[in-house]
């Protein structure tokens, strides 16, 4: 992150900046940009980089419409500051295949017809990639039993997957179709999951397992 | 939104450093609720100070069998941490009961706490709200408040804290450490949080320069069970209507030990202390339990849409405790 | 792991109507690459940002932009002292910034433009408006003084009918029901705000708009701004959903080509989601009494259905809840009324299956509470009420598969046998019922056009202005088309979603998919005929036939045309918080043939899903103090999530039905609401034992009622 203007003294008057230049890494790809600190990563996205994959539902982290990966972790880019993000990688919907191929999920949920407007889509699928891996790595959800092992990989039922992805509103009403082509897609031999990167969006060290340190 | 200046200092003293220096800052965390309030004009802050990266991510065990949890600790990390999970269940559920998982990755252990009240009112900046504007009024009162508070409300504001977790945290005895100009400090997390009364624009009791660094906690009660319930208008996603943590330790059917605290009711996590007392040596039985709940709950004033909240609490209290005291048999 | 059962239909009928074909649009839908309105970018775009009033009535009495246009980037303000002139609109809710006048809260009263959503965001914030505030009335009574009779309900209806005499009938009926079912304003909310990019290109104004329909869009804004229709492009080629609220013109279409024509500048305008409530339209609250009388054997003689709901002072809109009670069970004596009231409240509109959705769940509770007290099966209640015409027309049915769908959706949910008495259902804390409730949809035809056109390829194209809110439109059009067409669904291409392409009506009523396929079945037939007499080899721009439907629609029919069905519910009550959860939930429906399974299945699941969200989770409060809706953002008005929606199971019957179009199909985007929260109340009811008659059924309303 560098300040367009000179470096905010700690000590001084408040720092007249209020854009700076960061590098995020969209999808494998930097891209330097001089951003207002008010646009966040959903607007970043959209806007300054064409890539409008990614859906503005309600601005406010209350539909998970603007869902991404951060360093891996799923979050609504419409509360994350773009200027907070300086040197993050972030994956859209447009990143989360290979090439011009589809990822498990992307095939799954045609399959399964599990869209109709297709707005929420998007943000259904970066949910999705991201939880997959939250599960892999032990992360419980409210209604894991409390005699699974804390730690362990999380077995993804049909309820898990239901509470796991109630952050991603629908108004089409395709959640059950969502919630099947989740389960196809974890069921895929071929389902990679979207590696975390040590850097999360917090990276943090836990005692016994979670993010490591950065 | 107006535009603000941005600072990402690298450490704690920077940090408060540089909010000691500017009136109009504030400190960025996970931004899940700041960046929200910005966007609707509830908060405009000239400086954001990002203190997202500090290096208070640990979730440290200490000598005395309690833990330590960095401020910028993300929520989905301290509801699966291994240890978290073992010993603290209550802080896990509690976590895992709020928000969603979206969120959860990005908000803080200390944003969490300081998150602000989600009283249609305050958020609407064009109406009037004595916690946003200081001596506007209070349209809650009269108008919708079907959400807000029961318990410690005043006439200046009927607002609640919106957190589960600090909900479990009060249970839990835990304590918060502020590092501010004048050095740090340790808040019981029950002393945190402020009632209303005739300032309502204040929260907590934290001075305006001070940055939480960390939560303690206590070792875990040895035998004590601990369970976070949450009521709400849809299954997931959703504040509380009423939630409530709660430890119990039951001795040959007595209660030995109970620490209860609710959500929902109250300008902060609430404390049921007459209750504990209640229960305190006392047959571990739903009798006991709802005499317990109601020690506690005839304190509640309720408003004209929210009375709903007072049987809610109670019946929350007597099915947890209940359930806690089961696997004491 | 164990998921819902219910496997995707199997491949390859050898027809393409009927086929479970995949939405065509689906992979640019996954991989992000759909574009919707917002989401058009032209050069040199520049961004808008509205400015709600923030009274519930009164005047504008200043208005002072000097701070917002001295921030930089900022293009323009725009309020009703320099907005561009209108012409008088059809919907007075579109007559933005053209007075002084605010007629309810969040009424537009500025628009703000500048380079970055930022600034537009800052700029709007920066205007000072002073107001003269009048005292406001926002609360539905049943009571309210302002109430009268509406000549017509929305839909065209008249909003009173009287059959038979009601009053003798109920007076001497050896049973009878008399309740009174309360429901609050609903909101859309699709998950796409509304939004439009518009530019002007000399005198052409084009606009990518978030709407249900860009051939009535392109029409009401040249009227608007008072261009002739050719000057007037709308495309929406992607729409994220729209439940109605984007059925007719809104604002952000007008305020995106005024801001337009004054910037210079193509202009982008979505709405802040928190201001859709009070502009693009509201299910109205409605107070519902229904009275009911019947004979020992349950077959009823007297039905009266009185709704009194609430108007803006903008424009009246009746929801006509009332309306299906006419359609529903015989019954010699029959009292339908509307009452309404115009308060300072926003404009309702449509929202999914407006009038049947309310209409129906009183209704339809209210038979149930009548097999309650003759202790008969609510199945069976409905199959003695079964009319032989249309009750209020007398009208033969096209068909009517009511019978069927109850008796076939009953065994498929396991319905039979059940224990009626409520209350008596445990597992552990929880208390268990189950409910049924019928469904019914009036099938809407309107004339569109289409075009079809043969290249010497082999190819095919159909040209159509249908719009895909969700529903795969361009799907079931390419499947009708190749049906018509004798040919594989591959070679025919579909093009849609732009108002230069052939008229066609909205998608709106459940109506699109039977009024644009007949005219695009019209024109395949007519093309083939050529195509089949044709001596020559095609030329080398192919050969292209246009057809209307007009005269087809305007013949109209001697029958009463529904579609129906049937949905079975059950539903656990936690008797320690009182919250209501759906465990699973079948609907059988009777819809005529349904032309793509897998899509239709997805229709109809999305509608009871939403009237899940009816029943239990969704709930508008009209702020007495400050004027407006209070849960206006998606955190406190609560659309279902993930966890909230369990098994759903969607079946239909084989229904022909030749009085219909030539394809045999009835409407089905708007059936899977109606009834489906009667469904869960009266599972409600059979779980808790007691009856509980205003939605939603959130924990503060069940409370009171635990054992």
């Amino acid at each position: 992150m560098e300040p367009t203007a000179s470096p905010p003294d700690a000590a001084g008057p408040p720092p007249g900046a209020t854009r700076s230049t960061v590098t995020l890494h969209v999808n494998g790809v930097p891209h330097r940009l001089t951003l207002d600190h008010r646009t966040t990563a959903l607007d970043a996205l959209r806007v300054h980089l064409g890539l409008t994959g990614t859906k503005k539902g309600c601005d406010h982290g209350q539909c998970g419409a603007c869902t991404v990966l951060v360093d891996g972790w799923r979050a609504n880019s419409c509360l994350l500051l773009a200027v907070a993000l300086d040197g993050s990688a972030l994956t859209t919907v447009e990143g989360l295949a290979d090439a011009d191929g589809l990822h498990p999920l992307q095939h799954a949920f045609m399959e399964r017809d599990a869209f109709q407007c297709g707005y929420c889509t998007p943000g259904q699928l970066c949910s999705a990639a991201g939880m997959l891996q939250e599960a892999a790595d032990g992360h419980p959800s409210h209604v894991t039993p409390d005699t699974v092992t804390p730690g362990a990989p999380v077995e993804l039922t049909a309820d898990e997957i239901r509470e796991r992805m109630s952050g991603n509103l629908c108004r089409c009403g395709a959640y059950p179709r969502i919630v099947e082509a989740i389960g196809d897609a974890t069921a895929h031999p071929a389902a990679p999951p979207v590696p975390h990167t040590v850097h999360g969006i917090g990276a943090v060290s836990v005692n016994g397992g979670g993010r490591t340190a950065s | 939104m107006k535009p603000f200046a941005y600072l990402r200092p690298d450490t704690v003293d920077e940090a408060v450093r540089a909010r000691a220096a500017h009136p109009g800052a504030a400190f960025l965390g996970g931004g899940t609720n700041l960046v929200d309030l910005m966007k609707l004009g509830a908060c405009a802050p000239d400086l954001l100070i990002d203190v997202g990266r500090l290096p208070l991510d640990r979730i440290e065990e200490l000598p005395d069998g309690g833990l330590r949890i960095g401020a910028t600790v993300r929520n989905s990390d301290l509801a699966a941490a291994p240890v978290v999970q073992e010993r603290y269940p209550v802080l896990s559920q509690a976590l895992l009961a709020g928000a969603s998982g979206q969120l959860r990755n990005a908000a803080t252990t200390g944003g969490n706490l300081l998150q602000r009240t989600r009283c249609a009112y305050f958020q609407d900046v064009s109406t009037p709200c004595n916690k946003r504007e200081p001596g506007s009024g209070c349209p809650a009162v009269e108008g919708v408040h079907r959400d807000l508070a029961v318990l410690g409300h005043s006439a200046h504001c009927v607002a609640t804290h919106p957190s589960d977790l600090a909900v479990a945290l009060a249970a839990l005895d835990a304590a918060v450490e502020a590092t501010g100009p004048d050095g740090a400090r340790t808040v019981p997390v029950t002393a945190l949080h402020r009632l209303p009364g005739e300032h309502p624009e204040r929260d907590t009791v934290l001075e305006p320069g001070e940055l939480i660094t960390a939560v303690r906690l206590p070792p875990p009660p040895p035998l004590a069970h601990g369970r976070y319930r949450k009521a709400r208008d849809r299954a997931s996603y959703a504040f509380a209507l009423v939630s409530v943590a709660a430890l119990l330790e039951v001795r040959d059917g007595v209660v030995h030990h109970a620490a209860l605290a609710y959500g929902g009711l109250a300008h902060r996590p609430w404390r049921a202390t007459a209750a504990e007392e209640a229960l305190r040596g006392a047959p571990a039985t739903a009798d006991t339990f709802g005499r317990a709940a109601d020690a506690e709950l005839s304190a509640a004033r309720p408003l004209r849409d929210n009375g709903f909240k007072v049987p809610l609490a109670r019946r929350l209290t007597v099915s947890v405790l209940g359930a806690l005291a089961a696997r004491h048999r | 792991m164990s998921h819902d059962p219910q496997p995707v239909p199997p491949e390859a009928p050898r027809h393409p109507l009927g086929a479970p074909t995949a939405r065509r649009e689906g992979r640019a839908k996954v991989t992000g690459a759909a574009r919707y309105a917002a989401e058009h970018a032209p050069p040199h775009r520049v961004h808008a940002w509205p400015v709600p009033a923030t009274v519930a009535r009164g005047r504008i009495t200043s208005v002072d932009t000097t701070d917002a246009l001295a921030l930089p980037g900022v293009h323009a303000v725009l309020t009703h002292e320099n907005a561009p002139r209108l012409e008088p609109p059809e919907d007075p809710a579109v007559a933005v910034l053209q007075g002084p006048a605010v007629p309810h809260r969040g009424w537009y009263v500025a628009l703000a433009v500048a380079d970055t959503l930022e600034s537009a965001r800052a700029a709007a914030e920066a205007v000072r408006l002073t107001y003269a505030a009048e005292e406001h009335d926002v609360t539905l009574t049943p009571d309210h003084p302002g109430l009268y009779l509406p000549k017509e309900v929305n839909g065209g209806y008249p909003g009173t009918r009287e059959r038979g005499d009601f009053d003798a009938a109920y007076a001497g009926a050896l049973v009878t029901v008399d309740a009174t079912y309360t429901l609050t304003a609903l909101h859309n909310h699709p998950m796409e705000p509304h939004a439009a990019t518009a530019w002007w290109d000399g005198g052409h104004l084009t606009v990518h708009d978030s709407t249900q329909g860009s051939t009535k869009a392109r029409d009401d804004l040249a009227a608007l701004f008072g261009l002739d229709r050719r000057d007037v492009t709308v495309v929406s080629e992607h729409v994220g959903g729209g439940f109605g609220s984007k059925g007719t013109l809104r604002p952000q279409a007008v305020l995106a080509a005024m801001a337009a024509r004054v910037t210079g500048r193509p202009v982008t305008l979505a709405l802040p989601r928190r201001e859709m409530p009070a502009v693009v339209g509201h299910r109205a609250p409605t107070v519902q009494r229904v009275r009911l009388g019947a004979g020992a054997d349950g077959v009823l003689t007297a039905l009266a259905h009185e709704v009194v709901t609430h108007t803006s002072t903008v424009k009246e809109f009746v929801e006509q809840a009332a309306v299906p009670a006419r359609v529903m069970y015989t019954s010699p004596h029959s009292r339908t009324v509307h009452r309404v009231v115009a308060l300072d409240v926003p404009s309702p509109s449509w929202m999914r299956a407006p009038g049947e959705a309310p209409g129906m769940y009183a209704l339809e509770s209210a038979m149930d509470e009548l097999a309650v007290l003759l202790d008969l099966d609510p199945v069976e209640l409905r199959l003695r009420n079964e009319p032989a015409t249309e009750p209020d027309t007398g009208r033969p049915f096209s068909s009517r598969g009511l019978t069927r769908a109850l008796r076939e959706g009953a065994d498929r949910f396991g319905w039979r046998p059940r224990d009626p008495r409520p209350g008596v259902r445990r597992d552990g804390d929880l208390l268990l019922g189950t409910g049924v409730a019928a469904a019914t949809y009036p099938v809407l035809i309107f004339p569109s056009s289409a075009e079809a056109h043969a290249a010497p390829d082999g190819g095919f194209r159909v040209r159509i202005n249908a719009t895909d809110i969700g529903t795969g439109a361009r799907t079931v059009l390419g499947q009708i088309a190749a049906e018509a067409l004798g040919v594989p669904e591959e070679r025919v291409r579909v093009e849609i979603g732009r108002s230069d392409l052939p008229d066609a009506f909205l998608a709106g009523g459940s109506s699109g998919t039977a009024s644009w396929g007949w005219a695009v079945h019209k024109a395949c037939r007519a093309l083939r005929e050529d195509l089949s007499n044709r001596q020559h080899p095609l030329p080398r721009e192919g050969l292209a036939v246009a057809a209307d439907t007009r005269e087809e629609i305007a013949a109209g029919s001697p029958y009463a045309r529904h579609a129906f069905g049937a949905h079975f519910a059950e539903v656990q009550v936690d008797t320690v918080t009182g919250e209501v959860r759906v465990r699973r939930m079948l609907g059988m429906f009777a819809a005529g043939r349904i032309l793509n399974p897998r899509t239709a299945r997805s229709q109809f699941i999305g509608g009871m899903a939403m009237g899940i969200g009816m029943a239990l989770t969704e709930h508008s409060t009209m702020d007495p103090v400050v004027g407006g809706f209070t849960e206006r953002d998606l955190a406190s008005y609560h659309v279902p999530v993930c966890a909230d929606v369990h098994t759903i199971e969607a079946h239909w019957l084989d229904e022909g039905d030749p009085h219909l179009n030539p394809m045999g199909s009835k409407g089905i985007g708007e059936i899977g609401i109606v009834g489906a929260a009667a469904a869960v109340g009266n599972a409600v009811h059979h779980a808790l034992g007691v009856r509980l008659r205003t939605l939603p059924l959130t924990p503060d309303a069940v409370l009171p009622h635990l054992p």
